[in-house]
């Protein structure tokens, strides 16, 4: 291992820690509420920039995946009565499915019909819950939480644990790849689709990788999210807010690093909590959608640009 | 249950639909279609010139039509800015900008439905005219008269611009600009020029269009997330560029609709525009009409 690679999985068992001691230590449970949606946006965030950062692939169905995420725990824990590890392995399969057919089905799209396809299918997939009874239809579906297990003395607290596990989860994966042969190819297909399938970059390949990878991600990170809120509805589940949110944080964040996306989840989420409690959530998106538009247009390298760019400058100057 | 009767009926009122869904496809078609700009704020801009039209309607009793007039050169002048804006921050910095130009449209789609929120709150706003609530009979088909309205202005609307685009010398200069940018510029004459005038008349048509929407039906801020579907899905059956196509292509979006509406319920009609999109795209990605082999 690499000293690089050392300090960061000290960093995540350092910070895992830090949560399971939360847990224990802290009794309010408010911040565990907060502090999950917080950690969701990381962990959303993260899995989109595998293909909406490193290869370029605007994703908007983001909450096609979560939901389908959702709704897949809703599906094991009515007809099986599933416990939450397989909700979540459950969740992943159907997202690594799910990735592969975008894959397939968007081979031949670039740009903007990518994006729109992504959002088409948002909205079949939500029509199809919508019309199936067994899940809850439109009017939604409760969903009993069994009893929480030691060491957690609440199942938010519990879920609030599992949250952060998926996060070190899923920034683990962006980080390998972004260090690996994998990243290095969807960066160059991101450059120039044609070019790379020139040099040798087997860009189908790497497409469908990141396809499968960012979508099993996604499903697996809405999966607690049934258990979470004890309640699923097709109208919330795949709710465009979600593409939107996470959109923006990845892009404000700057997708050129992995830790892009975690600087803009961090950011924008508790900026959204805070906005969110004192003032009003219409609000609170509007921060949203104006920070996005601000960004792109200002800063198209995200904060992580503007700090790449502050340690140039200081470079030069020292030279 | 299923009758010859209430097939012709869908069959009609689709078609009706269908040249109204043409109508609000018309800015995207030269927006997206000739200029390639990924307009995905266009429904949105469609949603907030019904706003503005009911504001209109309910303060100045304003007829939707005269207020859809009304507001369309302040559109145009809306569709200038945000071209000018998309150019200077994207399309003049080369392809990579291209992905941050779908975000930026995305996002100002989402800053419009808010601040639609944030005026009008979420409840569903119609407006009022002589013709809206009557119906005309025919036989057995029952044709109310906000589609008959709908359609007439629709169909007119599209004449009026496929006219403009073949007849006059800046509608055949933007179908120059969107067949080949740099012979227009050897040619002397300055293609952003004319690509930011044809995505303000875009834009313009947007006024009469959202005029046409909220007549049709009652409208709320988040109705633009089912005419991302329906207008893209128009637009690219028709094939890229395609004015006349659009027409055919959103005749069949509108008979579609239309016909699974009556078999299958109101649960299942979102999906319908964007699984046939999904479909076109995965199948014929150059549409019905399209200029690209």
């Amino acid at each position: 291992m690499k000293r690089n690679d050392i300090a960061f999985w000290i960093g995540a068992v350092v910070f895992l820690a830090a949560v399971l001691v939360m847990t224990q230590v802290v009794a309010n449970q408010y911040p565990f509420f907060a502090g999950y949606v917080i950690l969701q946006s990381i962990a959303l965030a993260v899995a989109w920039s595998i293909l909406g950062g490193y290869a370029g692939y605007v994703n908007f169905g983001t909450s096609a995946f979560y939901g389908v995420g959702v709704y897949a725990s809703v599906f094991m824990v009515s007809a099986f009565g599933a416990p939450l590890p397989l909700q979540i392995l459950t969740g992943a399969a159907v997202g690594a499915l799910m990735g592969l057919a975008l894959g397939l089905l968007t081979l031949r799209m670039q740009g903007i019909f990518f994006s729109i396809a992504t959002i088409a299918l948002t909205i079949v997939i939500e029509t199809t819950i919508t019309n199936w009874r067994y899940v809850g239809g439109a009017a939604g579906i409760q969903i009993q939480r069994p009893a929480v297990t030691s060491p957690f003395d609440s199942y938010v607290q519990m879920l609030f644990f599992v949250q952060a596990v998926l996060v070190v989860l899923a920034v683990a994966i962006s980080r390998y790849i972004q260090n690996s042969w994998i990243g290095r190819g969807l960066q160059a297909l991101r450059d120039d689709e044609l070019a790379a399938e020139c040099s040798g970059v087997p860009t189908l390949r790497l497409k469908l990788l990141a396809c499968v990878i960012s979508g099993a991600l996604m499903c697996a990170i809405g999966a607690p999210a049934a258990m979470y809120l004890q309640y699923a509805d097709p109208g919330s589940a795949f709710n465009l807010n979600y593409s939107v949110t996470t959109l923006a944080m990845s892009l404000i964040g700057g997708t050129a690093h992995w830790a892009g996306p975690i600087i803009g989840a961090i950011l924008l989420g508790t900026t959204q909590q805070v906005l969110t409690v004192t003032i009003s959530s219409e609000v609170n998106l509007l921060v949203l959608g104006l920070m996005l538009v601000l960004f792109v247009v200002g800063a198209p390298e995200g904060i992580v640009g503007l700090i790449n760019k502050l340690r140039g400058h200081r470079k030069e100057g020292e030279i | 249950m299923f009758s010859l009767d209430l097939l012709l009926d869908a069959v009609v009122i689709g078609v009706l639909l269908g040249c109204f869904y043409g109508a609000v496809s018309l800015g995207l078609s030269v927006s997206f279609g000739l200029l390639d700009v990924p307009h995905v704020a266009h429904p949105a801009f469609l949603v907030l010139a019904s706003y503005a039209v009911y504001f209109l309607n309910e303060n100045y009793a304003v007829d939707p039509l005269v207020a859809g007039l009304l507001i369309t050169p302040i559109f145009f002048l809306l569709g200038l800015a945000a071209y000018r804006l998309y150019y200077e921050t994207f399309e003049k910095r080369g392809s990579d900008a291209s992905v941050r130009g779908i975000a930026f449209f995305f996002g100002i789609a989402f800053i419009i439905e808010v601040l639609i929120i944030l005026q009008f709150g979420v409840d569903q706003r119609s407006v009022t005219a002589s013709y809206i609530g009557k119906a005309w009979r025919l036989s057995d088909i029952r044709v109310p008269y906000r589609l008959l309205v709908a359609f007439a202005v629709a169909t007119a609307l599209t004449m009026l611009l496929t006219l403009y685009l073949s007849r006059t010398f800046m509608g055949r200069a933007i179908r120059a600009v969107a067949q080949d940018q740099e012979a227009l510029r050897l040619m002397g004459a300055n293609p952003i020029k004319v690509k930011q005038w044809a995505f303000g008349i875009a834009t313009a048509v947007l006024g009469i269009a959202g005029a046409l929407l909220i007549i049709v039906a009652p409208v709320d801020p988040t109705l633009d997330r089912a005419y991302i579907g329906r207008t893209f899905c128009v637009v690219v059956m028709a094939g890229l560029g395609s004015l006349g196509g659009t027409l055919v292509a959103a005749i069949i979006l509108g008979v579609a609709e239309s016909i699974v509406l009556t078999l299958f319920g109101a649960s299942w009609a979102p999906a319908i525009s964007f699984a046939m999109l999904l479909g076109i795209l995965a199948v014929r990605p150059q549409g019905l009409f399209g200029r690209r082999s």
